[in-house]
């Protein structure tokens, strides 16, 4: 393996250098009770995707920089005019215009309450959380909606204060890099790259 | 506050009535290493001839258009498995699609197939369903299901789709059974009913005798969902002959039992359960909008609708299939129900959505015994059973085929022909099962009308399939 596959976007075209995928080999799948006749093969795989955010970009960007965007619809005509969104909506379902970007960091850190949760014991393949993993919707005052993340520290429960933390030091520019922590937290707690 | 109009909520009509005239089923079970996909396809139409006393060839004679429910193509590593499918079963030249919309799949391939007969293109059409997902080990498994949420927002979160539901769950949980250790223990009896079940039904992956016991000590996956609460990973296909009237009764010549009317409706709500806005209740024919007035107060935090609680997919896809139908109180006009028990919680939440109970009300359908072939507190007949099939839990989630599984299920019973199917030793051999030595007959004596559910994962597509007895109907239409 000699580099991870890397891609710049240069004059409008995607550019890539690396390896994006490795060679290897099929085996056999045999029968074990029936005289180790073939049944079939194994067909060994690995990809990268090359992903845009495309307009969802600057959220997973402000994410590094320790901000919290929403998004707002403030078309005059529409009837769900103010309705605003996180997650984060380009386009407003209802008129079908563009949102509004606005920064909810402070809304956050002063209103924000767990609506549900959930820990999961288990985790499929190719996850970078550590189990169990404490799932929570949050929701925030005049935000219509309620945001699935998870939570770093403590044990969850429905109406619990938490704030913000983002992962300022060596982002993986995911939905990763956003989690939480009981209101209260001391900086020293917090896991190695997060800030508030 | 969102809203709908009325033209968005206008009854659905088919243009012509529309009949499920026989259907067919593989075994299920967690793998299936002697058989390709196409050998399962095969076996499940070859039952569907064999039922109505034709050859698959006599059979395909009549077919006209085809319908292929598969969900997931990275499961199966093969883009394009219906021109596969389509072709091992000899179906060229006839025109053919592939409908994927999640854990409600199968009920979406039926749902195209008789809209295609309703509208006069084909007179017959084939809805077949299946699902591979044994060619990966589990937990690549669970990161290709969670793949089916959103990718930017949601997957990467633990790669686990569970969790995305479970959130949901927890809030049912704490609002409308208010986490009472006698709820978990009714979450628990579905489970025992459900795998309990299977043990009568030859094609189920999962025939368990277990205890309530049993199932609150079985593994935590999600508190307070436990591994017995939660559905299975399956292999199999099932499929359904979907026809108009002449072609109905002209294929039903030689067959013991009679073409079915279907009706299928689909409802449809936010991918990511984040997105859910505020709206009012939209009520059912059976419901008044002054009874849902306090909720709020009797269930503190139920006053945000659907909130997490509820599935609004699934509320207007029996909303519309009720008007199709005619139904006016699914309770006393339905014999027998297969709902989505995807996990024991959210069957009990489909209860509500689908106006079995009332909103909160949920738990009281298992605890009164309704929802059982026979009433465990009586003895006497269930009022409304549900899932004999073993439903997802026991019987088997071979995505793209059950939705097919729960309808061709419920027709056996209005046929009648439960026992006959699903007590015969010959089928029990072949699929080298072993029949209990208490095997019981699960018929629902007088069954006239059945309905099932089909839903995907956190609710973003539900359709709801009705079958009736056609000397039986509501209305004539
Ligand atoms: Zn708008």
């Amino acid at each position: 393996m000699a580099m991870f596959g890397q891609v710049f976007v240069k004059k409008g075209k995607y550019r890539i250098k690396g390896d994006f995928h490795h060679l290897a080999a099929h085996t056999p799948i045999r029968d074990a009770d029936n005289a180790f006749s073939l049944c079939g093969v194994t067909n060994p795989r690995e990809l990268t995707y090359i992903h845009s955010y495309g307009g969802e970009a600057v959220f997973f960007e402000s994410l590094s920089r320790g901000t919290l965007l929403a998004s707002r619809c403030e078309h005059h005509a529409c009837e769900c005019r103010g309705t605003t969104y996180l997650p984060f909506r380009i386009y407003c379902p209802d008129c079908l215009k563009r949102n509004r970007v606005i920064d909810v960091t402070d809304e956050a850190k002063r209103s924000a309450r767990i609506y549900t949760f959930m820990v999961c014991e288990r985790s499929g393949a190719f996850s970078l959380l550590e189990k169990p993993i404490k799932f929570i919707n949050i929701a925030f005052d005049g935000i219509d909606t309620v945001l699935m993340s998870y939570l770093s520290l403590g044990e969850p429960r429905i109406g619990m204060e938490v704030v913000p933390i983002f992962k300022r030091r060596d982002p993986s520019y995911t939905i990763l890099d956003l989690s939480w922590v009981p209101k209260g937290t001391p900086a020293e707690e917090l896991k190695p790259g997060f800030e508030f | 506050m969102i809203t709908f109009s009325e033209r968005q909520l206008k009854i659905p009509r088919l243009m012509r009535p529309v009949y499920l005239v026989t259907g067919g089923q593989s075994k299920f079970d967690r793998a299936i290493p002697e058989k390709r996909t196409e050998e399962l396809c095969i076996d499940a139409f070859t039952m569907a001839a064999e039922l109505i006393n034709l050859s698959p060839a006599e059979l395909k004679r009549y077919i006209h258009s085809c319908y292929y429910g598969h969900f997931a193509d990275h499961f199966g590593d093969q883009l394009l498995g219906e021109a596969v499918i389509h072709d091992r079963l000899g179906l060229d030249p006839l025109g053919n699609v592939g409908i994927k919309t999640g854990g409600a799949t199968g009920g979406s391939t039926l749902w195209e197939a008789v809209k295609t007969v309703a509208s006069g293109y084909s007179d017959c059409a084939l809805a077949m369903g299946w699902e591979r997902m044994d060619e990966v080990p589990t937990d690549e498994g669970n990161f290709l299901i969670s793949c089916a949420a959103d990718k930017d927002w949601e997957s990467a979160l633990g790669q686990i789709y569970t969790g995305y539901y479970a959130v949901m769950a927890q809030r049912y949980w704490q609002i409308f059974g208010k986490a009472e250790e006698s709820f978990r223990r009714t979450l628990a009896e579905i489970s025992v009913k459900h795998h309990g079940y299977a043990r009568m039904n030859p094609f189920a992956q999962a025939p368990l005798k277990i205890s309530v016991q049993d199932v609150l000590n079985s593994p935590v996956v999600a508190y307070p969902l436990r591994a017995l609460d939660c559905c299975l990973m399956s292999v199999g296909a099932a499929c359904a002959i979907i026809c108009d009237e002449k072609t109905a009764l002209e294929l039903s010549k030689s067959s013991p039992h009679k073409p079915l009317r279907i009706w299928v409706a689909a409802g449809s709500h936010t991918l990511r359960p984040a997105d859910r806005r505020r709206m009012e209740i939209p009520l059912l024919p059976n419901e008044t909008k002054d009874q849902y007035r306090d909720l709020g107060r009797r269930f503190k935090g139920a006053d945000r609708y659907p909130g997490f609680t509820g599935f609004l997919a699934a509320r207007m896809a029996a909303l519309y299939a009720y008007g199709m139908a005619g139904i006016s109180d699914p309770k006393k006009e339905l014999n027998l129900l297969e709902l989505h028990d995807a996990f024991t919680i959210s069957d009990v939440q489909t209860y509500e959505d689908i106006g079995i109970r009332p909103y909160g009300e949920g738990r009281d359908y298992v605890e009164s015994g309704d929802c059982y072939h026979t009433n465990p507190h009586t003895g006497r007949p269930g009022k409304l059973p549900s899932n004999i099939s073993g439903g997802l839990i026991g019987c088997m989630h071979a995505v793209g085929a059950t939705g097919i599984m729960q309808v061709f299920e419920i027709a056996t019973q209005i046929w009648h022909r439960w026992a006959e199917i699903h007590g015969d030793d010959r089928r029990w051999k072949e699929f080298n099962r072993e029949k209990p030595s208490d095997w019981t007959d699960l018929q629902v004596k007088g069954a006239k009308r059945g309905m099932a559910i089909s839903h995907a994962g956190v609710g973003s597509h539900v359709t709801a399939t009705i079958l009736m007895d056609p000397d039986h109907l509501l209305i004539a239409n």
